[in-house]
């Protein structure tokens, strides 16, 4: 089947030449980190997390998204869905080898990491998060090709693969609870202590996931004869547009314990966020942004004449991922490590090389991504002559 | 991690004794032993041992002076990088610039309300507004930062003292997150070109990992006091919380004492006498 992906226009070439000349400049960038260590980052004692950690979180919401459109198909036999989800599962499969790339150049001693492997340790979340990680890409991978497979030779996908399906539910819950798991069960950050962060986080990655997809979709329909099916997009976005409703009003839930009840270890970070501490005010922008994006979004997704209106749908979906990407990227970052422990404030901002080698990654997963749409949507065109 | 670590040894030193290296290794050590029983169970005769380590810091004491002595011969003990030192341009010849936020410390001095910002008060006694308050590693009974780190590269002794193995570490900094003292670092950069004079004693750092108080584990194993407590003028005492006789409990059971953020229930092993 991969033939296919050495098979295609002049566009498709240099789309791919784009996107290696975009890796191979973050990859250069790498190297330089590599030799010189983290101290080409901005990070710090204080902040001692930033971008790389930061799109790691937002691209597991970006795969954990994946499984709406599994759930539906597969448990709800809603037939919309038949066509779009195995980009449901692709999108998991690009942005969780991204993920996995973040936290490898997140690294300080990269070449150790296996130490974590070698030396298991269960009472660390990260043991557990890299499970879940690496078991639900092996599951997209495996469940995506086997299915694609069969679709292609024009049979039923083999029976084994129904299990791996309905595992994949819970390791996609999984892989961003325990995401969350890293942040909230930390005793001295105030910000991230609080039950309401898990179920936070999947709602953010309901509303980014199906609303990359949507995206994704158009761009398809544009560059593909493969039709996705503009009532299947119409359910990704109604799915995207409740999943944003319960992000934001988890959000107020939380707004609403800090500053009734007044504890100043977790008013202070969001005081920070939205309004400041002690005259810094870098993230003050950028949170209300997010804020006014995602009502916005939600506002524009709730409403039916909006949401059906194919030229305003996609950029409604840009609106919901760069708000989320604030909300849970920067946002978790800077909330998080903002003021420190000690109430020192020092402020983040990635630096050129961090940027470099974010969008080097964003290229690879652009460019997996490519690749597996085209299989895809080659095999469906196929299919239906 | 004890274990594993003897179980290599012993591994070793059959090896060792495999390829024929063993006599010149007995002749060199004491007659008896093999180099492995040798290696897991030499301890030095004066070495300090407690149950639980802990230090008390007694605050009146702590002068800018006294202060500074100690933050000065912890970095020299331990070989901590200091980054306002201008590195030798004929040994680093391409030092890049640096960037103060990337600084390593393992102790220094903090005003009161930021070593207890839950205790941070407006009309708090005037004096205590300037004093030095010293904070490093609280060598956590509950240690959130062994708890976080994914390789047991930190790790908690018998004896109370966490320890790093930096030779594990992968530079993930989840410890450096899960610290709600702030009390650890990373190594953003070679940190050589940074130490003053380097002690062959201890070893340096490479770039990619963490690093923090280690309560001077190689001292006490000598027998020697901690090197925050050797220059502190009275001021530190380092000794054993679960000893009731100790001096470390014979201070708190005379005076005041305070810790920081004890509401988090790590149950810190530093003490402040006010």
């Amino acid at each position: 089947m991969l033939e296919i992906a050495i098979k295609g226009s002049k566009k498709y070439w240099i789309w791919l030449g784009v996107l290696s000349a975009v890796i191979g400049a973050g990859f250069l960038v790498y190297v330089d980190q590599y030799i010189n260590g983290l101290m080409t980052t901005a990070m710090s004692r204080d902040v001692s997390w930033g971008f790389y950690i930061a799109n790691f979180t937002y691209l597991v919401g970006v795969a954990a998204g994946g499984v709406m459109v599994v759930i539906p198909f597969y448990l709800h036999n809603y037939e919309k869905f038949h066509r779009i989800t195995i980009l449901g599962e692709f999108l998991a499969v690009g942005a969780l080898i991204m993920c996995l790339l973040f936290i490898i150049v997140d690294l300080g001693q990269p070449t150790r990491m296996l130490n974590v492997l070698l030396y298991p340790t269960p009472h660390s979340m990260l043991f557990w998060d890299m499970l879940v990680l690496n078991g639900y890409l092996f599951l997209n991978i495996v469940i995506g090709w086997k299915v694609l497979e069969a679709e292609r030779n024009q049979i039923k996908p083999p029976a084994w693969t129904t299990p791996l399906i309905y595992l994949s539910i819970p390791f996609a819950i999984g892989i961003h609870t325990v995401t969350a798991y890293l942040y909230c069960g930390l005793p001295g950050r105030g910000f991230w202590l609080t039950a309401i962060l898990a179920p936070r986080f999947l709602a953010s990655a309901f509303a980014a996931g199906p609303s990359v997809l949507i995206l994704l979709c158009y761009v398809v329909r544009k560059f593909t004869k493969f039709d996705p099916g503009w009532d299947a997009m119409q359910t990704l976005s109604k799915i995207a547009c409740y999943a944003l409703i319960a992000n934001v009003f988890f959000f107020a839930c939380e707004i609403f314990v800090t500053y009734y009840s007044k504890i100043p270890g977790h008013m202070t970070h969001i005081d920070y966020m939205f309004f400041g501490l002690h005259g810094h005010n870098t993230m003050v922008p950028w949170m209300w942004s997010s804020m006014i994006l995602m009502v916005t979004g939600a506002v524009l997704l709730v409403i039916p004449a909006l949401r059906s209106n194919a030229t305003l749908l996609p950029f409604t979906c840009i609106m919901v991922i760069i708000g989320t990407w604030i909300d849970k990227a920067l946002g978790m970052i800077a909330g998080g490590f903002v003021p420190s422990p000690l109430h020192h404030i020092t402020e983040y901002m990635p630096t050129i090389n961090e940027v470099a080698i974010t969008l080097g990654i964003y290229g690879v997963g652009l460019l997996v991504l490519t690749i597996l749409y085209k299989l895809a949507t080659t095999v469906k065109e196929e299919v239906r002559g | 991690m004890k274990k594993s670590r003897r179980s290599f040894l012993k591994a070793a030193g059959v090896s060792a004794l495999g390829i024929g290296v063993a006599p010149a290794i007995q002749a060199v050590a004491s007659s008896g032993s093999t180099p492995a029983a040798l290696a897991a169970k030499t301890k030095h005769p004066e070495a300090l041992t407690a149950h639980r380590w802990g230090m008390v810091i007694d605050t009146s004491k702590i002068t800018d002076e006294v202060a500074e002595n100690i933050v000065h011969a912890c970095r020299k003990a331990h070989n901590v990088p200091d980054l306002n030192h201008e590195p030798d341009p004929e040994k680093y010849p391409k030092t890049r610039p640096v960037n103060h936020n990337q600084e390593v410390k393992w102790i220094w001095e903090e005003h009161f309300e930021s070593a207890f910002p839950d205790k941070e008060d407006e009309f708090l006694a005037e004096r205590f507004k300037e004093l030095p308050f010293l904070v490093t590693c609280n060598h956590c009974k509950n240690a959130p930062c062994v708890q976080a780190c994914p390789t047991q590269a930190t790790f908690k002794r018998e004896d109370g003292i966490v320890l790093m193995d930096f030779h594990r570490c992968i530079g993930c900094r989840f410890c450096m997150a899960a610290c709600p003292f702030g009390s650890r670092s990373f190594n953003f950069r070679d940190p050589r070109p940074f130490i003053e004079e380097i002690n062959p004693d201890f070893p340096t750092r490479s770039k990619g990992v963490v690093e923090k108080c280690n309560l001077c584990a190689e001292r006490l194993a000598k027998g020697l006091q901690p090197a925050c407590a050797d220059v502190s003028e009275g001021a530190i005492v380092v000794g054993d919380l679960e000893d009731p006789n100790s001096e470390v409990r014979e201070l708190l059971n005379e005076k005041y004492s305070i810790r920081r953020k004890q509401e988090l229930g790590t149950e810190p092993s530093v003490y402040y006498i006010m």
